[in-house]
């Protein structure tokens, strides 16, 4: 008997307990409840792992409820897992679990705690039922759920404007993907004729109608959708923005879990990306134009957690482009490494934060390593594994990307050359966070550290989960992608590692990229004021700093057309609102006819009833 | 067990049916509201006399069920219309409805 559904039920319990009590539960309980309840899961998620591999099956099905019947619409609520989504089930609730315990300190002094853990539970619920639920519908349940969450969690402060406005922003952008989404659930619906995910596997291999546009348009239309939850061009807006949200939101919803649901989704629909070149094609570019893009917007950030929001971007950027090179295990693989050195980054760059009063510019901080650190050792691993370093857990996976993008894909040379630059750029633009927020001079006065704050970083619930991430930072890759490439049998494409030229450039980028960085941002060998002054790089430093006036662009062609629209006097009295006002002018005069009738003599109510029944008499006897 | 009825029934609903026009009248027209109370009991009590009639023309025990829910619905119009009438009272300080006549559209 395997507990399938109990690891969704925990922190569903979790949320249900902290949302009834509405925060009268005193801090300590709620912390137990709320980390407890996701720590628990991940207990659970290691005992279904083990019998899941010691077991010949290749899939755990829990059983099934209806959930709703329409003619031959059928749809089940049914948790149902393969190796694919266990993966994913043990991230979100391992790393889930240490970001919750992080948090219990995190959050300390912060007004909402109880709110807080209730949001975070259910976000860990509705990720959940994302990746086990056995039919589209169900996964679409779970991805109208984390984004809800990440809403709810963005706008936490709920008392900055500007941070509502973040949260907006992120829904809304969002919603256009999840558009895409569901037109697509339509139109696979209507060629298969159930949302049932592995019927729907089935029919792509074997039943697809030839040539299939339709497959391409579906493709393209989840591949729509994936690109707005992991904030891919043209969708990537509203990342940076999200960080307003508290950092441990950040860690888990903006880096680890949520953001990479698209990569879940296209690696699960892998039968039907795989009849269409388009689509394949489509998925690789644009995961390198984002890649290439975010890299040179982290380069030139001042806020430490937007330099990570957009290496996030290009990492899941990495990720899509392994998996439209057809490198399905190598994608995953990087998800999984990925998960545990951004979280890392993240937790960490949240106890710089908090030692720095909620300081999050880079210029204002400096010279930390020697006040904090256990953050920058934290930092330090993190930012190894985000370069590539090798025997860190990012070397193997990105390694084994490149390799493959040199070996599979269509257009080698140019997808590894603009891949390895991003990687380049991803290694200078780390070295320059941590020289920043690090090294150097102090810019300004730190917050006291007191020992009996929960947040203090030497707490133990700051260091076992920077300890326990940091581990997996640098072990998690050891066990090598043949791992995650059992996922996929033998469809998924890898290389093995020769010594040739583009294996040792592919490892010697890396090194570049930090020797590079450090003359550029450390050394006094470049004068530095001379760059910034010059007119060219101011220039570039803007546009970069801007995320390439995406922004700009959707303001102008959106957002101030619609206002436009909605404010200006002249669309009153058009026909719309003719008939709108027909309504009202009907309703009113009904209403004054009526009224006439109550006269508020009780002798003229009982004549017109009386009256009334002899009508109704005389109508019987006369018809 | 049926009882020989020495009253033709069409007696009975005449009798039923003049008590009934009374009532109807007398709520008409009385500005009074005790009197309209009475009347609407008159109204009631006719009612009753034709479904007791009419029960024992067919040796049926419905009638006069009718009837207990009837009385019951009266006590129970009774216990809030006098209600009324002391609100009425202690207001308007007078019993005509026709001064009560406020709550208009």
């Amino acid at each position: 008997m395997h507990l399938l559904w109990a690891i969704p039920a925990l922190p569903l319990a979790g949320f249900l307990i902290l949302f009834l009590t509405e925060g009268r539960l005193p801090r300590s309980v709620v912390s137990s409840i709320g980390a407890g309840s996701v720590g628990l899961a991940a207990l659970l998620t290691g005992y279904v792992a083990w019998q899941f591999t010691s077991s010949d099956s290749s899939e755990f099905v829990s059983s099934s409820w209806t959930w709703m019947i329409v003619g031959e619409f059928n749809v089940s609520f049914r948790l149902w897992v393969d190796a694919l989504s266990l993966v994913m089930v043990s991230v979100i609730t391992g790393v889930g679990f240490l970001i919750h315990w992080y948090a219990t300190g995190y959050m300390s002094e912060e007004e909402g705690y109880s709110r807080f853990f209730c949001y975070m539970n259910l976000f860990v619920f509705a990720m959940l039922i994302l990746v086990m639920g056995d039919n589209l519908l169900l996964l679409f349940l779970g991805w109208e759920g984390v984004g809800l969450c990440s809403y709810l969690l963005i706008g936490f402060f709920h008392k900055v404007p500007e941070f509502g406005y973040a949260a907006r922003k992120a829904f809304v952008v969002t919603r256009v993907g999840d558009t895409f989404l569901i037109i697509a659930l339509f139109l696979i619906f209507k060629q298969v004729g159930s949302l049932q995910i592995q019927e729907g596997l089935t029919f792509a291999r074997e039943s697809m109608p030839d040539p299939a546009t339709i497959n391409t348009i579906i493709c393209l239309l989840l591949l729509g959708g994936a690109v707005g939850k992991s904030a891919q061009v043209p969708l990537q807006t509203w990342l940076p923005d999200a960080m307003a949200g508290p950092t441990p939101v950040s860690a888990l919803i903006h880096a680890a879990t949520m953001v990479t649901a698209g990569v879940y989704l296209i690696a699960r629909m892998q039968d039907f990306f795989m009849l269409s070149q388009t689509a394949m094609l489509c998925v690789a570019a644009v995961g390198l134009v984002t890649l290439f893009i975010a890299s040179f917007t982290a380069l030139v950030q001042s806020d430490i957690k937007r330099v990570l929001a957009y290496s996030t971007m290009s990492q899941i950027g990495y990720m899509f482009f392994a998996l439209g090179v057809g490198a399905w295990s190598a994608g995953l693989f990087h998800l999984m490494t990925h998960a545990f050195f951004k979280a890392l980054l993240f937790l960490a760059s949240g106890s710089v934060i908090l030692a720095m009063h909620h300081e999050q510019n880079m210029f204002k901080m400096g010279g930390l390593w020697k006040k904090l650190p256990i953050p920058f050792i934290a930092m330090l691993v993190g930012s190894a594994a985000l370069v590539a370093l090798p025997l860190t857990s990012g070397f193997f996976s990105k390694d084994a990307i490149l390799l493959t993008a040199w070996k599979n894909s269509p257009y080698a040379i140019l997808f590894w050359t603009v891949a390895v630059i991003a990687a380049f750029l991803t290694s200078l633009y780390t070295v320059r966070m941590m020289v920043l927020t690090f090294f150097g001079k102090p810019q300004s006065e730190m917050h006291e550290l007191k020992k009996e704050s929960l947040w203090h970083p030497s707490r133990i619930r700051t260091v076992v989960p920077f300890g326990l991430l940091a581990v997996l930072s640098i072990a998690g890759g050891w066990m090598g992608f043949e791992f995650t490439s059992d996922l996929f049998g033998d469809k998924g494409v890898h290389a093995e590692f020769h010594f040739d030229p583009i294996a040792l450039l592919t490892l010697g980028i890396p090194f570049a990229g930090v020797v590079v960085g450090y003359f550029l941002f450390a050394s006094d060998l470049v004068d530095r004021r001379k760059i910034i002054k010059n007119r060219l790089s101011d220039l570039l430093s803007k546009f970069w700093h801007s995320g390439w006036g995406f922004d700009w662009l959707y303001d102008t062609l959106v957002v101030k057309p619609f206002r436009f629209i909605a404010q200006t006097r002249t669309n009153r009295n058009d026909i719309v609102d003719l008939f709108f006002k027909l309504i009202k002018f009907l309703a009113s005069l009904f209403h004054h006819i009526l009224s006439m009738f109550q006269t508020g003599h009780v002798r003229w109510y009982a004549f017109t009833m009386v009256g009334g029944l002899l009508l109704v008499f005389l109508a019987v006897v006369w018809i | 067990m049926t009882t020989a009825l020495s009253i033709p029934l069409e007696h009975v609903f005449f009798l039923a049916i003049i008590l009934f026009l009374i009532g109807a009248f007398g709520v008409l027209i009385r500005r009074n509201i005790i009197f309209m109370l009475l009347s609407l009991e008159i109204m009631m009590n006719a009612c009753g006399l034709a479904f007791v009639a009419a029960g024992a023309r067919w040796a049926e025990p419905d009638g006069q069920i009718m009837f207990m829910f009837i009385l019951a619905l009266a006590a129970a119009e009774v216990a809030v219309a006098l209600g009324l009438v002391v609100q009425l009272a202690r207001r308007f300080e007078t019993l005509d409805i026709d001064r009560a006549e406020e709550l208009n559209g």
